[in-house]
């Protein structure tokens, strides 16, 4: 029998944090197969990084292997003296790491990079060229002579990550670690790379670690997947296992807690995990889990599950929980008849109405043209989604309807039919109250000097005029409706994790009483298990204070779930807008389309593909014609590049496609229409 | 905050630097009840007596004890030093932060002023004040710290820049905050700690620089018994084997400099950790 490639065993490494030692992984055990793809699963903290860099022996040098083992090919790794372990990692063993744009050498071509890599294993200058060259095509770098004279930063993110996933593969490793390899890029660069990890998987014997905390693409790339919670594996066993058939509480709840394709506000709540993760300085008693788990008893907080071996013969299951036979069981926590919402009337006037915005950075002679003339509506109490790539002009487009960023002349908004001004400090005190936002990220939102208390009451007196008599009641209120605690008030930001600043966020952007909120991207930085648990919040406040929301997010899913319309940018030009349901039950724009096959979920395992070649192009050099021609799969011919369509009406009133094909042939994507029936589970 | 003061209270540096600092402090607050002799009374018969039981230090040339000089000459640029190197953060932060949030007309404008400013010597804009106002403790302060204030709104705008486009600048303008309340309650507290480096460190350069002014005659005057005024009015003395008053007030200033320094290194070391 051939050795595993890679075993780890019982492996405990504790980072030494102001003389006291942190446990970031406790008692870690699994092993990968020669030629298996290993797909290890968590959220942020639970030690997935840990686990990549004690593999390749990088830990930081705060951090120490206290116990166990970790055995590459049948060598103990951390018994090899330096020589050796250099010559492991020369041989068998490379990484892929998360950003490709810090991984790669800035002043040394890319070529060269690789090329050095076949010259340090004994060949010739003009050989190793040619392998680099034969490499390149291998990880379909379509023009591998240019790429190869090119330095890091002139090639785009999903070029440098194939050019590091080039760099791996030539030492023809044994051992492929994958550390997160799409996760700061676009859905459909992303889609394209992850096929590439397929179509190379079949083509050499390589064993993969994929680790990440996207379920819906492990779930695609890997023959085993571990869950890791707090630095121990909770549940391990085949993919389709795994994700069909859960067997630890934790597992159950994070698949429970992506957004279902079918799911949408006016159903009921998104399922979710309640409370976060354990700090690493936690010392559990029982089980880790047990805090947040619906079916933890008495015994679950004293005695710590062992990891069970559920494998009934056939391939290993294993389970850290005491009831791994009822995980299933697990409650529901949040009920299913929530108030729906009632329908927006469109007869009315819209409340908010943009028509025309255009804006462009920076004069001279190459403006970056972020923004070009979109017009759209928000009526009171409903949603519109908007989805882009970045570098569609979805940021830009919040910041200018905010008043942060003016528009260029020409364009117009309008609040309740009067035109607002397009600097925020000059419109009235009530057209500034009505517009509020939720900011992607919660670090650079909140003062980090400043506490809760400080931080919403002032919006109170600013926005909302409350009263100071008043303040300390309202603000009772408010901590309450965005379900935080009243001693959270007294905290800083950085004393909060990562769900609980942004409950504070929107409690901010709530406390003046706004009519429409934007939120932009808010759950992209959160764990999916608190994500969630943030979409539910936005969707009962929606309910309490009917509110408009412009939801802004890359990713299809989230925007679903809120969204009663939905807007698609490419290159700061509208390419379709619509009902949220008809953007996905088509007839859809190329893009959209591209848009959703890139974003299959868990269930949407196969179907019709569409691929999008390159990315997204610079606002600099907008093409001509269609903004989208040269990516479009569905391109006609010359009219694409010479003229720009305009939106044309689609299948239905409020539809809109921008696309000289006609609605009628651009074909409607059964499957990814409205799945009531898929949501049993 | 917490670990930054449990850091700082570990740092080997720190408390050394903190230690010899503290040692000048209570020099300068009783001095003139610790010292064994009058610091101002001439003794013409007993001048430049060498270091002996009875005046460790040795006597100047009037006669008047080294020691007790030299003690209470920490006064004076305990008190000049800190005040100017006060004025020069509290200037420079204005403009670092004014500069740094406005950007545009008036970042070119006020960064042109500082240019300018910074390409004049210390010793000429001294020269200037002095003639025009006349020297004084507090010319000294005004200069040291007008010559202070560019260097540090340097720092301070670098600072700000990084700052201003954090989202809760934008936060802030959604509630249509004043600029004032944005610079001084918003962004301020953020970029205290390299604020507090460029302090601790801009400490160390005032006193060597009022040391250096009363050295050329332009800083603090006669009778005082300043460091910088001693080795002024000692060192031509060397030459014939008198170097006790010079080598002790060098010796304070050096070790004083040396001090803040060191407290300096630490306070960097924790803000950046």
């Amino acid at each position: 029998m051939t050795p595993h490639a890679l075993v780890v065993q019982d492996l405990y490494i504790a980072y030494r944090v102001r003389g006291r030692d942190l446990a970031a992984l406790k008692g870690l055990g699994f092993h990968i197969g020669a030629g298996e793809a290993y797909g290890l699963v968590g959220e942020s903290g639970c030690g997935k990084s840990t686990v990549a860099l004690s593999i390749v022996r990088y830990l930081p040098r705060n951090g120490r292997v206290s116990r166990g083992r970790i055995l590459i090919g049948g060598h103990d790794l951390y018994a090899l003296g330096d020589g050796e372990i250099r010559e492991l990692r020369a041989t068998t063993l490379s990484m892929v790491y998360q950003d490709a744009a810090r991984a790669l050498n800035p002043s040394i071509r890319v070529g060269e990079q690789i090329a050095e890599i076949y010259r340090l294993r004994g060949l010739t200058a003009p050989e190793a060229k040619t392998r680099t060259l034969a490499m390149l095509q291998r990880v379909q770098i379509p023009d591998g002579q240019s790429v190869y004279d090119r330095y890091a930063h002139q090639l785009s993110g999903g070029m440098q990550q194939r050019a590091s996933i080039a760099m791996a593969l030539s030492i023809d490793p044994k051992l492929l670690i994958l550390d997160e390899p799409t996760t700061g890029l676009d859905a459909t660069v992303e889609a394209e790379i992850l096929d590439l990890i397929a179509q190379l998987r079949r083509e050499i014997a390589t064993a993969v670690l994929f680790i990440s905390h996207n379920l819906a693409v492990v779930s695609r790339m890997c023959d085993r997947v571990g869950v890791l919670y707090a630095g121990a594996l909770i549940e391990e066993g085949p993919t389709a296992e795994i994700f069909g058939d859960p067997r630890h509480p934790y597992t159950v709840g994070l698949l429970r807690s992506l957004p279902r394709p079918g799911r949408r506000k006016d159903h009921g709540r998104l399922e979710s995990i309640p409370g976060s993760p354990p700090a690493p300085d936690d010392e559990a008693l029982g089980c880790e889990f047990a805090p947040r788990c619906g079916l933890a008893e008495e015994k679950c907080l004293r005695v710590a599950p062992p990891l069970f071996d559920l494998g009934a013969g056939t391939a290993t299951r294993r389970s850290r929980c005491h009831f791994h036979a009822r995980a299933q069981a697990l409650a529901r926590i949040t009920p299913d008849d929530e108030p729906a919402l009632s329908a927006t009337d469109r007869s009315l006037p819209p409340m908010l109405e943009a028509v025309g915005l255009s804006k462009s950075f920076g004069g001279g002679r190459h403006p970056v043209r972020a923004l070009h003339a979109v017009s759209l509506q928000l009526w009171p109490g409903e949603t519109l989604g908007l989805v882009g790539e970045s570098g569609s002009g979805k940021t830009t487009l919040a910041r200018v309807l905010l008043g942060l960023v003016s528009p260029d002349p020409g364009g117009v908004i309008a609040l309740d039919g009067m035109t607002l001004a397009g600097d925020s400090r000059a419109r009235r005190a009530d057209q500034r109250k009505a517009l509020q936002i939720v900011f992607q990220n919660p670090d650079s939102a909140l003062n980090r000097s400043h506490t809760l208390r400080r931080l919403i009451g002032r919006v109170l007196a600013r926005l909302g005029r409350v009263p100071r008599a008043e303040r300390p009641a309202r603000l009772a209120q408010l901590t309450r409706s965005v379900q935080l605690a009243d001693h959270h008030l007294n905290l800083r930001p950085r004393e909060l994790s990562g769900g609980l600043k942004q409950r504070a966020a929107i409690a901010r952007a709530f406390a003046g009483r706004p009519r429409i909120v934007v939120c932009d991207e808010p759950t992209s930085a959160l764990d999916v298990s608190v994500q969630a648990a943030i979409l539910n919040l936005l969707a009962e406040l929606q309910t309490q204070h009917r509110v408009s929301y412009l939801f802004i997010s890359h990713d299809l899913a989230t925007v679903r779930y809120l969204s009663d319309r939905i807007a698609v940018l490419y290159l700061g030009r509208l390419m379709e807008i619509g009902p949220a349901e008809r953007i996905f039950s088509g007839p859809h724009h190329p893009y959209t389309a591209a848009l959703l096959s890139a974003g299959l979920g868990l269930s949407e395992k196969t179907g019709l593909r569409t691929r999008l070649v390159g990315e997204i192009p610079s606002a600099i050099h907008v093409p001509h014609g269609c903004v989208f021609h040269t990516r479009c799969p569905r391109k006609l011919g010359a009219v694409c590049e010479e003229q720009e369509p305009p939106l044309f009406p689609g299948a239905e009133s409020g539809h809109q496609i921008r696309c000289h094909i006609p609605a009628s042939d651009l074909g409607a994507r059964s499957e990814f229409a409205v799945q009531e029936s898929g949501d049993a589970a | 905050m917490n670990s930054s003061w449990r850091k700082l209270a570990r740092s080997g540096s720190f408390m050394s630097g903190l230690l010899i600092v503290a040692f000048w402090t209570l020099c300068a607050l009783a001095g003139p009840r610790v010292v064994p002799y009058d610091p101002f009374e001439d003794d013409i018969l007993n001048a430049l007596a060498a270091p002996s039981l009875m005046h460790w230090f040795g006597t100047d040339q009037l006669g008047r004890d080294v020691l007790s000089r030299v003690i209470v000459g920490a006064r004076d640029i305990l008190l000049v030093a800190p005040l100017a190197t006060a004025l020069g953060i509290a200037l420079g932060v204005i403009l670092g932060l004014v500069t740094g949030y406005f950007r545009g007309i008036v970042d070119e404008v006020i960064g042109r002023l500082i240019d300018a400013l910074l390409a004049l010597p210390l010793v000429i804009i001294a020269l200037l004040a002095l003639t025009a106002i006349g020297p004084s403790r507090l010319t000294v302060i005004v200069v040291i710290g007008i010559v202070f204030a560019p260097l540090v709104a340097r720092t301070v705008r670098a600072a700000v820049l990084s700052e201003r486009n954090l989202d809760y600048v934008a936060a802030a303008r959604l509630r249509n905050e004043h600029a004032a309340y944005i610079l001084f309650v918003e962004i301020l507290p953020n970029v205290m700690p390299p604020i507090i480096v460029e302090a601790s460190v801009r400490l160390g350069y005032a006193i060597f620089t009022v040391a250096t002014l009363s050295f050329i005659g332009f800083g603090i005057q006669p009778p005082s018994p300043d460091w910088g005024l001693a080795v002024a009015e000692s060192y031509g003395l060397i030459n014939g084997g008198f170097w006790w008053p010079v080598l002790f007030n060098t010796l304070a200033v050096a070790s004083l400099v040396i001090g803040v320094n060191l407290a300096a290194d630490g306070i960097q070391a924790a803000v950046n950790a």
